[in-house]
């Protein structure tokens, strides 16, 4: 039987964190010589994590599949990363960051999670400010602001329209430096493909040389889970094409438990889908909302272009139905927003599947010349993909999936149900509810990384006795045995589709029946079609060449053939929680004209998924207790 | 629309390539040259037969994955975009497009369009970064830095590591790619410290990885996505020259922080 202890340390919210670093064992420099520690992902999470570590002096073991470290996803990010530094003198501070953070995420957080996240987000801009990070900076030389989605105060710290990419490169450097040191081992092109469990604890993971093809067994005495969100599950969506559930939901086969998969972030701008074969959105940088007003015409299915559309006869819908932070509206309230209108038919550009994002008024207001300025490569990347210039008519922009707050179950520890399996980054559930803040990824992708992990780990390492255990255990075998036969699988099939074809098929079903808006007949339906479309993937999938070789295309097979299966869970939780809170909206639970309906009540938990072989997964509830905040009615009318 | 196209085909490192021709059916003009790609290659897995390997990650120009060569210059035709940022209304109905991977010494093919970069990760380990440990770090703005210092560090930070620099020049000299972070560490206060070591060190790795030297064609400049400048490379050269100086033991001249900050 699972059993969910969260280890929240009593007592003060403001103390829980100092307390606990106190009391944790630490690990003695000649042991920690002794261990070595795996690291899977060198985004902003993992790169942090194995570089720390690796000053810390244990031996780390560091994987990715990319050709390097630097290009782990968390290079994509635009907008900027959160810290409560106050150094705008607006009335931020520690206590606001962590009430916006928990508010965000509609009351399904630990507040003492987002507390501490809080409180070392002021050291993360610190850090990252040491390691070189060319932060935008005042005329006077100190560090600039602005402010980003759904939040009063001027918090965020960027560079340029590159924050993921800087944070990522020092965070990369920080790695170079311990990779010439010898203390990290990295294995670039290299994928996990499971996770093996010796005597009830992680030890271990099997690995695929990309190159070679070669698969083998990495044994270690902790095993660390950095490997991203599972977006690409819906096909279409901002996150670079590689990303993928394969770890998480391994480790989820191997006894992990699996938190809240169904609160997944969609984004209210994004690029309007094209055709068919369309590989990926692209994300507009939501700060375009600080200026851009957005509207549709008030007639359905009107036809004229929008400069024949007259002011009375358009309807700014977020500014309507949000007064008070009009096209500021939280990221899951405008996605909601714009499908509901283009719902009613009332949606512009091919397939009535967008709204416009207009910049006439402020163009007007403050000149072209200012908009430039503080867009210029936005607009520029827009024309490039669309072909339209948006300084003469306005954008066009979609909602798509972006983040994923689900993630595997940790305990404040950041260690999962298998002890000895830490999970930081977005790949675990942690910190940000059941909707996101722009620019707090970054900050909780670091703030594992650089300041809790290592500590926690150190804790786990010094209280457990582990002794070595060599690459063929039998546990290892077994693993690699499980790697080997699905592999054949796949090749031996030698069917008529692709996987994109399935990989296609199945986003479709779950941005239909679980995307922005869900109820239970639809989720019941996709739980029908689910199983059925992965029979056909196994029986009629194509992928041709062999596995001892670079083959790019059993990569991206075995991911969907993942993806077939883990929709199924989205699904089931999707279906179990029958209120509708941040990004999780069941139609069924709507107050009046579409705002959500939560339910405390009976539904204040985590929701933690066991894995069985061959059958339904089992539910497990942690529940959330609110001891500092009282959850309100999260209102932004 | 339609293209024919000429890519190059090679099993690996040591087998021998050659040119082969594939048709690019039904391409709507907004679709991204990847995208063409990708439905040459769906086309050819349900045939059974190998699709062509490329790399690609982001599609959006950030990560620095994509690596093509397009008739005759990496990333393609445009300047300041990566392959992924290409699209096909670039191209008139009906064209014939050569694809081809970087080729530079120190790039071995690994398949078809695919080559290994680790020699540019390999560079960085050698000091492409601040000795600094996690946590005690003092306060942010502690240390003042003018908006122009930080904006020409930004402006040497956002190399993506593509590679495109090398395989545009003659000598396939990872120049640029090495002066545009030896700039951005040396124009911060942080990376002062250690900017004599990190010259040396980074200019060493780069020879020993078998990168030519430049040769001051500003090949680089021209295809570089994030149009890098080669002004980096005077910089670059300035600081070797200081680096030169303080080693010798004659004291290195104080810099004007601004000097440079154009
Ligand atoms: C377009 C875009 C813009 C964004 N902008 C912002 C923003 O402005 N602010 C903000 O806070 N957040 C933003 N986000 C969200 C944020 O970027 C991500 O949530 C965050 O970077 C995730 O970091 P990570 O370290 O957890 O994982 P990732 O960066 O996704 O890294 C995953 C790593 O795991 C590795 N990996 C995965 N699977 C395997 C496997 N099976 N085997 C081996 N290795 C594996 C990968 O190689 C990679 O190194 C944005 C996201 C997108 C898509
Ligand atoms: S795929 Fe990332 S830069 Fe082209």
């Amino acid at each position: 039987m699972m059993k969910l202890d969260p280890k929240i340390p009593p007592g003060p919210l403001e103390t829980k964190w100092d307390r606990r670093r106190f009391s944790e064992k630490l690990v003695s420099p000649t042991n920690k010589r002794k261990i070595t520690v795996i690291v899977v992902g060198t985004g902003l999470a993992g790169a942090s994590a194995a570089s720390t570590l690796g000053q810390l002096g244990y031996q780390v073991e560091c994987f990715c599949f990319q050709d390097s470290p630097r290009r782990a996803h968390s290079i994509a990010a635009q907008g900027g990363i959160n810290a409560a530094k106050n150094y705008q003198d607006d009335g931020d501070s520690v206590g606001r960051l962590f009430y916006d953070t928990i508010k965000g995420g509609d009351f399904r957080s630990r507040e003492a999670n987002v507390y501490r996240l809080a409180q070392v987000s002021t050291q993360i801009i610190d850090q990252c400010v040491a390691l070189g990070i060319p932060f935008a900076r005042e005329y006077g030389g100190q560090l600039a602001n602005r402010s980003f989605g759904g939040v009063q105060v001027s918090r965020t710290f960027y560079c340029r329209g590159q924050t993921g990419q800087q944070l990522l490169l020092g965070a990369y450097s920080a790695l170079c430096w311990q990779i010439d040191r010898g203390q990290v081992i990295m294995r670039p092109r290299t994928e996990m493909l499971d996770l093996v469990v010796v005597d009830g604890r992680a030890r271990g993971i099997v690995v695929r040389d990309l190159v070679t093809g070669r698969l083998s067994v990495q044994t270690a005495h902790a095993v660390v889970l950095a490997t991203g969100g599972y977006s690409n599950v819906y096909y279409l969506s901002t996150n670079a094409s590689g990303s993928n559930v394969t770890a998480t939901y391994r480790a989820w086969k191997q006894g992990a438990a699996f938190a809240n998969p169904c609160f997944t972030q969609i984004h209210p701008t994004a690029i309007p889908p094209g055709d068919a074969c369309q590989a990926k959105l692209t994300l507009m940088s939501e700060s375009l909302r600080n200026d851009g007003r957005l509207w549709v015409p008030k007639m359905a299915r009107d036809q004229r272009s929008s400069e024949d559309i007259p002011e009375a006869e358009r309807d700014y819908f977020l500014e309507r139905r949000y007064p008070r932070f009009g096209n500021l509206a939280p990221r899951d309230l405008a996605s909601r927003a714009v499908k509901a209108v283009c719902d009613e038919g009332r949606g512009v550009g091919p397939g009535g599947h967008g709204v416009y994002l207009d910049f006439a008024d402020v163009i007007a207001q403050q000149g072209v010349d200012v908009v430039r300025e503080r867009y210029g490569n936005l607009f520029d990347m827009y024309q490039r993909i669309t072909g339209e210039d948006a300084y003469r008519v306005p954008m066009r922009i979609y909602p798509a999936p972006h983040y994923t707050m689900g993630g595997l179950w940790v305990d404040y520890n950041l260690m999962s149900t298998i002890p000895g399996l830490f999970v930081i980054g977005e790949a675990n559930f942690a910190d940000h509810g059941a909707n996101r803040l722009g620019a707090s990824s970054l900050m909780q992708g670091l703030a594992d990384g650089y300041f809790i992990l290592p500590y926690t780990i150190s804790h786990y390492l010094a209280t457990v006795a582990l002794s070595l255990i060599r690459d063929d255990h039998k546990e290892s075998r077994a693993a690699l045995r499980r790697v080997t036969s699905r592999i054949s699988r796949l090749l031996n099939s030698k069917g008529y589709r692709t996987a994109a074809s399935f990989h296609r098929e199945v986003g479709k079903l779950l941005w239909n029946h679980c995307g922005m808006s869900r109820n239970a007949e639809g989720l019941k339906s996709a739980l029908t079609a689910i199983p059925l479309l992965r029979e056909e993937f196994w029986r009629n999938v194509m992928v041709p060449g062999s596995g001892e070789v670079f083959n790019q295309e059993l990569e991206y097979a075995g991911r969907v053939a993942d993806y077939l299966e883990f929709a199924e869970l989205l699904c089931h939780d999707a279906l179990h929680r029958e209120e509708s809170c941040g990004a999780h909206f069941r139609e069924e639970y709507q107050r009046d004209e579409g705002e959500p309906q939560r339910d405390d009540g009976r539904f204040a938990h985590v929701a933690a998924w066991e894995s069985r072989e061959g059958e339904s997964p089992i539910l497990h509830k942690e529940p959330l207790a609110f001891e500092f905040v009282q959850p309100t009615t999260r209102s932004y009318q | 629309m339609r293209f024919t196209l000429n890519i190059w085909r090679q099993n690996g490192p040591d087998e021998k390539g050659r040119f082969v021709t594939y048709e690019a059916h039904d391409v709507s003009s907004g679709m991204s040259f990847l995208e063409m790609l990708d439905s040459v290659n769906q086309g050819l897995i349900a045939k059974g037969e190998e699709p062509v390997a490329f790399e690609q990650d982001c599609r959006e120009g950030i990560c620095g994955s994509c690596s093509l060569v397009i008739n005759g210059i990496p990333h393609g035709p445009d300047r300041g975009i990566t392959s992924c940022q290409l699209y096909m209304r670039r191209f008139s109905d009906g064209a014939v497009i050569t694809i081809e991977p970087w080729r530079a010494r120190a790039f071995p093919i690994i398949k078809d369009l695919v080559v290994d970069r680790r020699a540019l990760d390999r560079i960085m380990q050698a000091g492409g970064y601040i000795s600094v440990h996690t946590g005690g770090a003092v306060d942010g703005n502690v240390l003042l830095i003018s908006k122009d210092q930080a904006e020409t560090a930004m402006d040497a930070a956002s190399c993506i590591g593509c590679g495109a620099c090398v395989a545009a020049c003659k000598n396939a000299s990872a120049m640029l790619f090495v002066a545009a972070k030896v700039s951005h560490l040396a124009l911060l206060p942080q990376g002062k410290p250690e900017r004599t070591r990190r010259v040396k060190t980074m200019l060493e790795a780069m020879d020993r990885e078998g990168f030519g030297s430049c040769g001051n064609q500003n090949e680089c400049e021209a295809v570089c996505p994030k149009r890098i400048s080669v002004r980096f490379i005077a910089r670059f050269n300035r600081e070797y020259l200081r680096a030169g100086i303080v080693e010798s033991g004659l004291p290195a001249e104080p810099e004007s922080p601004h000097a440079e900050s154009t």
